[in-house]
């Protein structure tokens, strides 16, 4: 009796204490869903509400609006062609220049690179992407709108001369358009990729580099051969990390892409984006027009909710092909 | 948005004055507030800090853009709207609204072609019209010589910059275009954005300016207050009256003074390519809009005052700023105008 009489107190105790644990594990769990679902509820409202915002455009004309390339709001005909095909071809341009050079420096710093230079580097990469886009755009147009005017003749020159690629270097050498906005947006997301790229080198376990080494590798074929594979899916999500910023980019773009409503097979014309076409127009659009650019900026939920897919359809790809 | 940001000196002005402003508190003051056009924001901000010193009352100004400002007169959250597009007869009626202008600015097309001075180059509407349609693509096609006899003209292409934000400068400016070339007229039209035949876009008079400066050969237009300050090559003008004539705050005056005026209805008149001898072809305004039947009257007749104010005692701050005043005539006909139109 005794001991049981000691006992019992003690398994209320137990008792009690696991209510209460189990009612702050609830309390907890509720909190972190809630936390989960705001984004998801954010992004779902804000996606609802440009469809309903540009539902005049949307619904009252959908495939003249996603076929046609006219923008004129005198007569309120929206096209939403030139805008979708500058959004892309910047970014792809951007892609292709910042792909590379985020992959060069994320090697040098984690391979290559002195032990004392690694931090003031990877620090500088930071301040690049701490950088406001709107000192992007001023410098885009104060400095480098001038040094490309200088370069694109030369462009047209020699790469403008070749069969196929020539029609891509066309043109009056402007120094803005479609070729400027996506070197300055490469500069933009080069920090993002670089980032990411270089810390998920880091995490390549050692002795699978160094037993690369022992074998005789170089440097390039231990990257090419092990670095890389171990790390693949990691280095496409950083890329199109770095894509979905380069696609909703709007105030660097909106300096020095030239702000015309043009599709054109050359890089060197001016062009527009989705994201800047908004932001110059809303503030004095009414009616059919304020429609129609919220109808694009629900565009541009579909178009980098499609580019998300296709990456994640691209890695589920690749993991089936390695038999995982 | 005739001017989005016009110069920091301006800037620095509007802020300086705001901040005093707020520590003036004056007794038994009403707070009317109105939203709307960026292009007289600066000038209203001056204008209502210093009408607050003097009677109390604040001019609560947003400059949110004449759409906007439209939109918030219409839903009646405001005391007063302004627009730099007039309203038209329909629109009025319907909500029971009045219009009339309240300051005047000028827009110059401006250039950058070697060798050639600001204020050399003789341009008319009809040629301006045909470069802008892609029509006359070199600076010495046979129309611009012409115009320009001893002028050496480059046999460069011109690269046509305009407005790629939606803005009053453009409105007024293909409003003229549309006035001197049916063809313009037929193909592109008028309004705060339209779609440009050929050209690249620059955001606000600084980006247009900014392109003009930077691309050889160039031909844009800006505010007339923005080229000045930035030393960029404008261009003068033949008039409707057939006269060469500089963008000069005369001309515009003359402009808003020869203007058909007495033969619009509620002011809904664009002062583009007026017929005076000396008058500024594209000269602008923008208008002040308010419910002819105020809901609330007492701020209606505070927004009335301090307009009254700003005719008779803000035109030397008006001017600071490169804003034009109205002429003396055409604030007569406002009065007049406010005396039969509203019920007060």
């Amino acid at each position: 009796m005794q001991v049981t009489r000691a006992e019992q107190p003690l398994a209320r105790d137990i008792d009690k204490r696991s209510l209460i644990d189990a009612r702050h594990d609830r309390i907890f769990q509720w909190v972190l869903k809630f936390c989960a679902l705001l984004v998801l509820a954010t992004l779902l409202g804000a996606a609802l509400s440009t469809l309903w915002g540009g539902h005049e455009v949307l619904f009252g004309h959908s495939l003249h609006f996603l076929a046609s390339d006219a923008w004129n709001p005198v007569t309120d005909d929206y096209g939403a062609l030139a805008p979708i095909f500058g959004t892309l071809v910047t970014s792809v341009i951007a892609l292709v220049l910042a792909v590379p050079v985020s992959f060069g420096i994320a090697i040098f710093l984690t391979e290559i690179a002195p032990t004392w230079l690694r931090g003031p580097v990877s620090a500088a990469i930071e301040l690049l992407a701490g950088i406001p886009s709107i000192i992007y755009g001023m410098w885009g147009l104060f400095v480098f709108v001038p040094f490309m005017a200088n370069v694109e003749p030369a462009l047209s020159n020699t790469l403008g001369q070749l069969p196929l690629i020539g029609q891509l270097f066309q043109g009056p050498p402007l120094g803005l358009g479609l070729l400027t906005a996506g070197i300055v947006l490469a500069v933009m997301i080069l920090p993002f990729i670089s980032s990411v790229m270089r810390e998920v080198f880091q995490t390549v376990p050692t002795r699978l580099k160094e037993s690369s080494y022992a074998l005789g590798s170089t440097t390039w074929e231990v990257l090419w051969d092990i670095v890389l594979p171990y790390t693949r899916s990691a280095v496409i999500g950083g890329i199109f990390l770095g894509l979905g910023r380069a696609l909703g980019e709007t105030m660097a773009v909106t300096f020095v892409l030239g702000n015309s409503y043009n599709i054109t097979s050359s890089l060197l014309m001016p062009g527009t984006s989705i994201s800047s076409s908004i932001a110059n127009e809303f503030n004095e659009a009414v009616g059919i027009h304020r429609s129609a650019l919220i109808a694009l900026g629900f565009l541009l939920f579909v178009v980098t909710f499609v580019v998300l897919l296709v990456a994640r359809l691209m890695l589920r790809q690749l993991a089936k092909r390695e038999g995982k | 948005m005739l001017i989005s940001c016009k110069f920091p000196i301006r800037f620095a002005a509007v802020a300086a004055i705001a901040v005093a402003s707020t520590f003036a508190v004056g007794a038994q003051a009403t707070d009317i507030t109105g939203a709307g056009s960026s292009f007289v924001y600066p000038v209203v901000s001056k204008w209502s800090a210093a009408y607050a010193e003097k009677t109390g009352n604040h001019i609560n100004y947003q400059s949110i853009g004449s759409g906007g400002g439209i939109a918030q007169i219409k839903a009646g959250t405001v005391d007063f709207g302004a627009s730099d597009m007039p309203l038209d007869e329909a629109t009025l009626g319907k909500f029971g609204l009045g219009q009339f202008p309240d300051v005047i600015g000028g827009i110059v097309p401006a250039f950058n072609v070697e060798g050639v001075a600001p204020g050399k180059m003789v341009l008319d509407g009809a040629t301006l019209a045909d470069i802008y349609l892609g029509k006359i693509t070199k600076w010495n096609d046979p129309a611009i010589v012409k115009l320009n006899p001893t002028l050496k003209l480059p046999a460069a292409t011109i690269t046509v910059v305009h407005r790629s934000d939606g803005s009053g400068t453009t409105f007024n400016f293909s409003d003229y275009l549309s006035k001197v070339s049916s063809q313009w007229k037929t193909k592109v039209g008028e309004g705060t954005a339209v779609q440009w035949p050929v050209g690249i876009g620059g955001k606000g008079n600084e980006g247009v300016s900014a392109y003009i400066k930077q691309i050889k050969n160039s031909l844009g237009y800006v505010e007339y207050a923005y080229a000045l300050q930035n030393h960029i090559g404008y261009a003068v003008m033949k008039n409707a009256a057939g006269n060469v004539v500089e963008p000069t705050i005369a001309n515009f005056q003359a402009a808003a003074d020869t203007a058909d005026w007495k033969h619009s209805r509620n002011f809904n008149l664009v002062m583009t390519n007026a017929p005076g001898a000396n008058a500024w072809p594209i000269t602008a305004t923008s208008w002040v809009i308010m419910y002819k039947q105020p809901k609330n009257l007492a701020n209606a007749k505070v927004a009335f005052d301090f307009f009254k104010w700003a005719y008779e005692h803000g035109q030397e701050q008006a001017r600071s700023l490169d804003y034009v005043p109205l002429p003396p005539s055409l604030v007569q006909q406002i009065e007049t105008y406010w005396k039969t139109e509203y019920k007060m």
